[in-house]
């Protein structure tokens, strides 16, 4: 016969036990938050297979509480019966989607390729332009993340309508890299100080002029930290809707101001508009599922000194 | 960072050509002076002294994109090596003066004048009339109020996000799930967003967040019915989405904290909640601030869901600056009038938050 001899203490058992309520606390509260995020994505989805009836009676889950139709993704022209033959609705879907996609990913390249070379600079050399030091053009890149937009949209509206850059892409692509270009510089500051200097010093004693040593030593090293600038740039920029809607009118479009201003019209179906907020956001939710790390980065750098 | 002199020491010997030179010199001042050809052919052309048949400004934008090709191209020639530096920071300097203090200049002139953009006189210069008007204009008064009440819902945001960033730092598993869970609000557009929940959820009949208030006996669920209501809606809308910035920020300085520093306060005794209190919260002070200062100038543009879900309603109990000027111009085309608002709000903003940085400048500072 084997008799357990050690037993635990009265003490330890009651801690087992507050270890275990401390582990459901931290997981229930997580789960909680994760339906608070999860949940309106969610809604929007399956909102967007609902019908009429499905959407009154409140039904959540599809093929338990209801069928799923194509009806939302029909009225886009985006459904399997659809997809192959010629919708209008979808002609303009695709324009604004398009119009969303090249603004944002030129304005994101414009500020991250400026912003860069600025950061860069200021993170290796000095400067004098009048009494302007460094520190000076450091702080009068950044002091534009305060300038809010309201500020520019009004002169904007009446600049870009004498140099005729009204409702065109080229003027959106302008602002949104002018928005951008603080967080860029801030990022890649840190991104770029944080790159020993020897690594040029010996690259320039090899013959490279200062300008190849940026592209060939340099670059390379601050490329994840570019990458989490321009994931950054890219959500920000995708997602504006102030500008677009002032300066924009019908061809330059984006995607949010379509969808305010379906919204703003009472008579559009609920699964209509469900397919097309879902449509608005899905680019960005696969951004963030497969880029999290980046876009965690980017963040996290200014943080953090 | 705020280190002056160059950190790269680069030794070149610049015998620059006195052509080459001079070529410089030529390219910018040419560049410079077609420049101010074209504008003042325009502006005579504006001004209906000569007809030279131009259709818009873009000729002059031409011109002025071309000088600052030549100025960035004439650096190199004229002042070599040096020239080569410089050229690293002039783009992104041409590019935001252009972009922002010619527009600020040009906003300064239009603040002060009469200009409705639908009405056919044009522009008239009304001095301080568009002041005296903003003094009496209580919705402006009020949207500034509204301001003060949403920056300080960040306190609850700031709170939120610190707990969510303590529990992503604990021991947990699934810890990668979870973090891109909570970060999935941010990577929403605000303009779905609105849609999302402000129309759809937060519908009276079969929005499920108003069936939720039902079963939790609220009979009558109006989310938007009285001001505060409303007002509380649209903070939590706008913290959903940015509560995730914050957590960010937080855990990245949670993370940044030496472990020994933790373990030493356990040694110690300090465990749980005094922990907290004693050894990592005044750790964090400095990422805090940061993270509240960075969040108030995000939240000092918040419009898109104002505009989108309330439009300012009701009867401006949420307006927001933005929002008002927005509708201002949408409504009545009123730029002249809109564009001093704006200023004034720019001023204000400056004014406090240079207040705020040389507060937590102080707080932050080390206590010997």
């Amino acid at each position: 016969m084997t008799e357990q001899v050690f037993h635990d203490s009265e003490a330890d058992l009651s801690h087992r036990a507050t270890w275990w309520t401390g582990r459901i606390a931290i997981y229930g509260a997580l789960t909680l938050w994760t339906i608070i995020c999860l949940f309106p994505i969610y809604w929007t989805i399956t909102t967007s297979f609902k019908a009429a009836p499905d959407v009154m009676q409140g039904n959540m889950v599809p093929w338990v509480d209801f069928d799923p139709k194509w009806l939302g993704w029909r009225s886009l022209g985006l459904s399997p019966e659809t997809i192959l033959t010629e919708s209008t609705v979808r002609a303009e879907f695709m324009k604004r989607f398009l119009n969303s996609v090249i603004t944002a990913l030129s304005s994101s390249t414009l500020a991250v390729v400026l912003g860069s070379l600025a950061a860069y600079g200021l993170s290796r050399f000095s400067y004098r332009f009048g009494f302007m030091r460094n520190s000076d053009i450091s702080f009068f890149f950044l002091s534009q993340l305060i300038l809010p937009p309201v500020v520019l949209a009004l002169p904007f509206l009446v600049l870009y309508k004498s140099l005729a850059l009204l409702d065109t892409r080229i003027g959106l692509i302008l602002l949104y890299t002018l928005t951008v270009l603080p967080i860029v510089i801030w990022i890649m500051r840190d991104q770029f100080a944080g790159i020993p200097t020897e690594l040029e010093e010996a690259a320039l004693v090899d013959g490279l002029s200062i300008w190849g040593a940026f592209a060939t030593i340099v670059l390379p090293i601050a490329l994840p930290g570019m990458v989490a600038a321009f994931i950054l740039s890219l959500v920000l920029t995708w997602n504006e809707y102030f500008f677009a809607a002032l300066l924009t009118s019908t061809h330059a479009n984006t995607l949010p101001v379509m969808v305010a201003s379906q919204t703003g019209s009472q008579g559009i179906s609920w699964w209509s508009m469900a397919a097309l907020s879902f449509a608005a956001i899905l680019p960005l939710i696969v951004i963030g599922v497969i880029l999290e790390r980046y876009i965690i980065k980017g963040m996290a750098a200014g943080a953090v000194k | 960072m705020t280190a002056q002199g160059d950190l790269l020491h680069i030794v070149t010997n610049d015998n620059i050509p006195p052509r080459r030179k001079l070529f410089g010199r030529v390219l910018i001042w040419g560049a410079a002076g077609v420049l101010g050809l074209v504008a003042l052919a325009q502006t005579l052309h504006q001004t209906g002294q000569i007809d030279l048949g131009f259709a818009n400004w873009r000729p002059t934008l031409y011109a002025y994109v071309l000088w600052a090709v030549a100025l960035c191209w004439g650096q190199v020639l004229i002042r070599g090596e040096q020239g080569k530096r410089v050229l690293f920071v002039l783009p992104a300097v041409l590019f935001v003066v252009s972009l922002v203090v010619f527009p600020l200049i040009f906003g300064l002139v239009i603040a002060f004048s009469d200009w409705n953009l639908s009405s056919p006189t044009g522009r008239k210069f009304n001095g301080l009339d568009n002041i005296r008007q903003m003094w009496r204009d209580p919705f402006y008064w009020n949207a500034l109020t509204n301001m003060v009440w949403y920056a300080l819902a960040i306190l609850v945001e700031y709170a939120i996000a610190f707990g969510l960033a303590l529990m992503l730092n604990s021991q947990i598993r699934a810890r990668k799930f979870f973090r891109v869970a909570f970060l999935m609000p941010l990577m929403l557009s605000p303009v779905a967003v609105s849609w999302m929940i402000g129309k759809s959820m937060m519908e009276v009949r079969f929005g499920p967040l108003a069936r939720l208030a039902r079963e939790l006996g609220w009979s009558d669920p109006s989310f938007f019915g009285t001001p505060e209501m409303a007002r509380l809606m649209i903070m939590a809308m706008d913290a959903w989405t940015y509560i995730p910035f914050m957590m960010i920020m937080i855990l990245a300085g949670l993370q940044a904290i030496p472990k020994e520093v933790q373990e030493a306060a356990r040694v110690d005794g300090a465990n749980g909640w005094r922990g907290f209190w004693e050894v990592t919260f005044p750790l964090m002070l400095p990422v805090s601030i940061t993270a509240i200062l960075i969040r108030i100038i995000f939240k000092l543009k918040l419009a898109d869901i104002i505009i989108n879900v309330t439009s300012g309603g009701p009867g401006g109990a949420t307006d927001s600056v933005t929002s008002f000027i927005f509708r201002e111009y949408r409504d009545r085309s009123n730029v002249g009038y809109g564009t001093l608002l704006a200023m004034v709000y720019l001023v204000i903003i400056i004014i406090v938050m240079t207040v705020l940085m040389k507060l937590s400048e102080r707080w932050t500072r080390p206590q010997v």
